[in-house]
């Protein structure tokens, strides 16, 4: 059931799935999933809700390891190296894969110190402060709080604290970023806003975003990932991949029906 | 009040009778209003009947004198009420106090709400509630019996009746307290933050103490401050292991005289009740009360100022 039309040009792979599954407890969450995430590009991660999209990804950057009794089953690797093997620290994997949570969760700290805390932690010895500039400005915060650095990152709107979330994220310079629903929780203008930032961000990160909104998947990924999810003999839900591929495919000529009816928003 | 006003429909399948509820509603109110008063009424005569006495006392010792004299002889022919030397030795038990018990209520905090497991967590917080309820005359027995002579195998010149001993266990006996409401402050702190935190490739101590304390520390400041002013009423510990010799200084290994200490002493004496002595407890209750209310003022402002909303 499982296309995957773009493993041919899996040397670019960045991240791969490859038959992953996760467990919460005895209760089997995703099943089986096999997924390339391409450099460079912005991978959409849709499906209806309880499909284990934010599971998923949380894989990647092994942040299920923090929740207690989460299991995953099957190989997730990073440019060519996996992940979960025994010697890897999930803490220098967090380092290097970034993440975007669904509501902003700017620290109790000044704007400044939120971007500064962790560069310094990660050992930074170029000028923090520039670090801190440039950062915003990627995020496309600056110009609206240079001159009020100081102040609590939660004085902030939320549209503005998810930029400065985002900040924080690329300020330590991943070479992925996760998001997890980044605008859920926002208005439509600083969803535009945060849009925008992903495609400018594009060209030197690569994007993983899970997303309710077709539409946004469809403006700003170059992949698209549908999942959806079954019920078991025993009455679970379990999410799986039913199609993967270029945005335009999926959206234009889906290869499965399901896909088909949820993209043209039949259920979901 | 809409409703009431339109005509009822008597076919009308939604017919509520609230006509009694009204009624108990309204008394219930009063009711709570009542006590609440009653209550306080209550904190305000005390500290009326507490100004009236200390007025008297300052009619007879004058305030410079109070604030300024080094000696407390209360008793004397030519008595000398420097409330100074009854605020050191408070200050110096204190202070013992809070060196004991931030660190100690602090760290098992943090192991507790981050660390333990949450089988572990269970059974401890209410162990350590519990504790927080031990009478302190026991912790006076305690200090008096067995810190003291421990102590003083490790020094000397330790008196029998010291500041130390009293010290070290008015702090174990407040550091359920701050533990179990610093807890309180860093298990709320949301997951979220925590999150975020490792997400950026920090481990877990740096994620403790450099994301979830800094995001507690209004609930922990507050934590310490009541400790605080806990430790500065204190008084069955300092009656029963501090001694009852007003000294000014900041030895702790000599007997020394608190303001509670000293209150307790002339309640329970033979004092005539209203001599200059009998009424010097009323100044001192005074003086008592507002360094604990200066503490409560602080606490409050300072969570008002530092407190973080996060949804
Ligand atoms: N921490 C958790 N503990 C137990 N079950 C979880 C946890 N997180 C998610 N689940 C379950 O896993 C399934 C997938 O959830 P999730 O990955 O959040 O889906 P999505 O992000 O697609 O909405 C759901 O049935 C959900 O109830
Ligand atoms: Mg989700």
């Amino acid at each position: 059931m499982t296309t995957n039309s773009v493993s041919q040009v899996a040397t670019k792979a960045c991240l791969r799935a490859k038959n992953v599954s996760v467990y919460y407890g005895p209760f089997l969450a995703v099943r089986d999933v096999s997924l390339d995430i391409f450099r460079n590009e912005i991978t959409a991660l849709i499906g209806p809700s309880g499909c284990g999209k934010s599971t998923l990804l949380r894989c990647f950057n092994r942040t299920n390891d923090l929740i207690l009794g989460a299991r995953v089953e099957g190989k997730v690797t990073f440019q060519g190296s996996d992940l979960y093997d025994e010697g890897v620290d999930p803490v220098y994997v967090r380092r290097r894969i970034g993440m975007v949570f669904q509501k902003p969760n700017p620290f109790t700290k000044s704007i400044y110190e939120n971007i500064a805390f962790a560069a310094r932690i990660n050992g930074y010895k170029g000028s923090i402060d520039e670090l801190v500039e440039t950062s915003l400005q990627r995020a496309a915060l600056w110009d609206e709080v240079k001159d009020k650095l100081k102040e609590s990152g939660l004085s902030l709107s939320g549209g503005q604290q998810q930029r400065l979330c985002i900040a924080r994220a690329i300020a330590i310079e991943p070479e992925v970023i996760l998001m997890d629903e980044p605008c859920s929780a926002l208005d439509p203008i600083s969803t535009l806003q945060i849009e925008e930032l992903m495609r400018e961000l594009e060209s030197r990160y690569t994007i993983v975003i899970v997303t309710h909104n077709m539409q946004q998947a469809s403006r700003i990924s170059d992949k698209t990932a549908f999942f959806n999810a079954e019920s078991t003999e025993t009455g679970n839900k379990v999410g799986y991949l039913v199609e993967y591929g270029d945005t335009e495919q999926i959206f234009s000529e889906p290869r499965e029906q399901a896909t088909q009816d949820y993209v043209s928003g039949r259920f979901g | 009040m809409t409703t009431n006003s339109l005509p009822p429909d008597p076919n009308d399948l939604w017919q509520p009778s609230r006509g009694l509820n009204k009624r108990v509603e309204q008394a219930v109110i009063w009711l709570f209003g009542l006590f609440a008063i009653i209550s306080v009424a209550t904190t305000v005569g005390i500290v009326l009947s507490l100004l009236f006495e200390t007025v008297e006392f300052f009619r007879v010792v004058p305030l410079w004198n109070f604030l300024t004299d080094r000696q407390w002889t209360p008793l004397f022919s030519n008595p000398q009420f420097g409330i100074l030397v009854l605020l050191s030795a408070t200050f110096l038990t204190s202070f013992i106090a809070i060196l004991v018990a931030v660190p100690l209520g602090l760290l098992s905090a943090i192991y507790l709400s981050e660390y333990a497991s949450p089988k572990l967590r269970k059974w401890l917080k209410p162990a350590l509630e519990i504790l927080a309820g031990v009478p302190s005359v026991v912790y006076g027995y305690f200090a008096l019996l067995l810190v003291t002579p421990f102590l003083q195998i490790f020094i000397p010149q330790l008196g029998g009746f010291n500041a130390l001993s009293a010290g070290i266990v008015i702090g174990i006996s407040i550091t359920p307290l701050i533990a179990s409401l610093s807890e309180d402050a860093i298990y709320a702190v949301p997951r979220a933050l925590r999150d975020g935190s490792y997400a950026l490739g920090l481990t877990k101590r740096e994620t403790v103490f450099g994301v979830v304390l800094p995001a507690a520390l209004s609930g922990i400041v507050a934590s310490i401050i009541l400790a605080v002013s806990r430790a500065v009423g204190e008084t069955m510990i300092v009656a029963l292991a501090a001694g009852l010799n007003p000294r000014l200084g900041l030895n702790p290994f000599v007997p020394v005289m608190t303001m509670t200490a000293y209150i307790v002493q002339v309640s329970l004496g033979d004092t005539p009740a209203g001599s200059i002595a009998f009424k010097s407890i009323f100044a001192v209750g005074m003086t008592l009360f507002l360094v604990t209310l200066a503490f409560n003022i602080i606490s409050f402002w300072f969570v008002r100022k530092f407190r973080e909303t996060y949804e």
